[in-house]
């Protein structure tokens, strides 16, 4: 099969970002346009004279990729072409969560039939590993270190599936890398609903979280398994889908990543990650029961 | 057809006549009334345009941007801290070489807040990349906007540009305006043809990463492209003239220059004041001149050297600052003439008119009556001494 995101760009050995571009695109199809914020994925597949993109692929800055894409959809929409382009604006978590939100606000709130991806590997990997809004708690990073005062990141990751519900939109799901065939098929749902929709992507990034590359699909997993990033999906804000696990312990995740292995021997502190999990259990129902499958 | 008319709203027309397919905007004062008469048309089917409504001045040149790289006319308009908000995009509209027309109704910048009119938000984008016209009246920023459209999707242009149009002295000011047909519109607008687009029939990439082996190479184009744009803009107003019968000289305008003994160098509505006084003075057997900058970007040295090559004394009059450095206008004609034997004798730099402060035909006599053979640098006119004591009691 010929990908719609060609091989031979630069991104890092293990890169779940990378993965999971190919897989969103190659599930859209050709006919698809995407505008993107500056972030690792812009880089590595965009140095010029080469470009890895099949499809037409436009990144201008940072925060914009949303508002980029309403033109798009606009200029679609006035040249009678809509119904037959796809339209994915797509970003990584700090062009997301922080200083894109309000670009993405406004093309929820306008109802623009665009997909909107996050690429989620929590933290700003390509300015050197620092603290996002998407961080998790008690993360490492360059900005949120851990020291005597300090466990890492002092905040958990602020909920966009939540605040992308909350603008009453048709479609939100979170994927994961480590799940590929779920991944695509929401993307392709996403595509068969008109509007504004969002996936927020898990995608480990070797460099920043400090773990081997060869691990990228098992901790891309177990961040699903352990109940530490729900794979949930809404129809217009009602929980239509989750993926039901028999959960494992956090440790199993956290020990695998450098950027938690200051907490590995103070029991106290891991069970406050424990506990995050453990709410994310309960809230969505992740527990396989009674035979339910997901 | 002549109609009796506000300045926004004449925008709104003819900015109608030229079929934008996307509008988007944020509201700003003064910029609002031309968007709202924008709406309004798209809303009556009079206009068939996608009108966008984002939530800041960031997104609204985003979202012209993202139409223009789909192949789509766009407009959009905006003043001071909007533009200013918009700055980031502005300079990557220019970098991706997309054709675009904005029209800025120059606002004075906070702080402190101030909504009336001097041109410190346009000016100090002078660097990004767009061209931008200054427009003296009504009738001309009709017309600047049909040239703006015709420049900027010239196949060897391909930049943007902004009409600069007075706060309220030109956005809310009412003129008898010659508005034209869509017949000759049409003609010298032709429907836009995108060289490059998003199209998934055809796929480029836009926007790419450039490392120091390439990215110096796209500056120097727009730099090229800019230069050469100097040679065009005369003739588009030539062929806008057999369209459209008005004649304007496109970069500048001299204004009872030829025999002048001093000449007042300025850019916008202030132009029309100036005219007053020149002919006032005229009149009385004075050798007054007036030099109007219409095309600030691309700067037009050679037509301002020529212009000026044998005035004695020249004043230049900026409604802008570069805080901390010589005025930005002031500096740059002086910029002009320097090693060159052909030259005033003085060039004298006034400040004038910052937030709105009427620049009266008074302010414009005083500016002559300091246009002496000391060069002045700088020179506040109208400033009130009341309100510059200082007390820290």
């Amino acid at each position: 099969m010929k990908h719609l995101l060609a091989s031979g760009h630069t991104a890092c050995s293990g890169c779940g970002q990378a993965i999971a571009a190919r897989l969103v695109i190659d599930a859209a199809g050709k006919n698809t346009i995407v505008t993107n914020n500056t972030g690792c994925l812009e880089v590595f597949t965009t140095k010029y004279p080469e470009s890895a993109w099949e499809v037409p692929f436009i990144h201008s800055l940072f925060e914009n990729a949303a508002a980029v894409a309403s033109g798009v959809e606009a200029a679609l929409k006035y040249l009678g072409k809509k119904d037959s382009i796809n339209v994915i604006a797509e970003a990584g978590d700090g062009g997301t969560a922080d200083i894109g939100l309000q670009a993405l606000s406004g093309m929820w709130e306008r109802g623009h039939d665009i997909l909107y991806v996050c690429y989620d590997n929590e933290a700003y990997m390509n300015t050197g590993v620092q603290r996002s809004g998407l961080t998790p708690f008690h993360a490492i990073t360059t900005t949120s270190p851990s020291g005597s005062q300090s466990q890492g990141n002092i905040r958990p990751k602020k909920p966009m599936p939540e605040i992308a519900n909350a603008h009453g939109i048709p479609y939100v799901a979170t994927a994961s890398v480590g799940f590929p065939q779920d991944l695509q098929r929401k993307v392709k749902k996403a595509f068969s609903i008109k509007g504004p929709k969002y996936i927020q992507i898990h995608v480990p990034c070797p460099l920043g979280w400090r773990h081997e590359p060869i691990l990228t699909f098992q901790i891309a997993k177990l961040v699903v398994e352990t109940g530490l990033f729900p794979l949930i999906e809404y129809d217009n804000g009602q929980l239509t889908g989750r993926k039901q696990i028999t959960p494992k312990p956090v440790e199993e995740y956290l020990k695998v990543q450098a950027r938690f292995k200051h907490l590995l021997n103070n029991p106290g502190e891991l069970q406050l990650i424990q506990d995050i999990a453990d709410n994310n259990i309960r809230k969505y129902g992740l527990k396989i029961e009674n035979k339910e499958q997901s | 057809m002549k109609h009796f008319l506000e300045g926004s709203r004449a925008v709104a027309e003819v900015v109608k006549l030229c079929r934008p397919g996307v509008i988007s905007a944020y509201p700003i004062t003064p910029q609002t009334h031309i968007v709202e008469e924008l709406a309004q048309f798209v809303a009556n089917g009079e206009l068939n345009s996608q009108f966008v409504n984002v939530e800041s001045e960031h997104s609204a040149a985003s979202v012209v941007l993202g139409a223009a790289a789909t192949g789509v006319r766009a407009y959009t308009a905006t003043s001071s801290q909007g533009l200013l908000l918009m700055g980031e995009v502005i300079f990557n509209i220019a970098g991706l070489r997309l054709p675009l027309v904005l029209t800025c109704a120059n606002r004075a910048v906070s702080a402190p807040i101030n909504i009336w009119n001097d041109q410190q938000d346009s000016v100090s984008l002078r660097d990004s990349g767009w061209v931008q016209f200054y427009a003296e009246n009504m009738q001309e920023l009709v017309d600047l906007h049909l040239i703006a459209y015709r420049l900027s999707e010239d196949k060897s242009v391909m930049l943007p540009v902004m009409v600069c149009m007075d706060g309220y002295i030109l956005t809310h000011g009412i003129e008898t305006v010659d508005l034209p047909s869509q017949e000759q519109v049409n003609k010298f607008l032709p429907e836009y043809k995108a060289l490059y687009k998003l199209d998934p029939a055809d796929p480029v990439t836009m926007g790419v990463l450039a490392d120091p082996e390439t990215y110096m190479e796209t500056r120097y184009a727009i730099q090229k492209t800019l230069k050469d744009t100097l040679g065009l803009i005369p003739k588009l107003h030539a062929d806008f003239s057999k369209v459209f019968g008005r004649t304007y000289q496109g970069l500048i305008e001299e204004y009872r220059t030829k025999d002048a003994e001093r000449v007042i160098v300025a850019m916008g509505s202030v132009c029309g004041t100036i005219k007053e006084v020149v002919d006032e003075l005229r009149a009385k057997g004075k050798k007054i001149g007036l030099l109007r900058i219409i095309t600030y970007r691309p700067f037009p040295c050679q037509a301002i050297y020529e212009a000026l090559k044998g005035i004695p004394k020249v004043a230049v009059v900026d409604r802008a600052l570069s805080l901390g450095s010589y005025a930005p206008l002031a500096g740059e004609i002086k910029a002009v003439f320097f090693g060159k034997k052909k030259k005033p004798q003085v060039i004298s730099s006034f400040i004038a008119g910052l937030g709105g402060r009427d620049v009266t035909r008074h302010s414009i006599k005083e500016i002559i009556r300091l246009l002496t053979a000391t060069e002045k640098i700088g020179e506040f006119i109208d400033l009130k001494p009341e309100l510059l004591k200082e007390n820290y009691s």
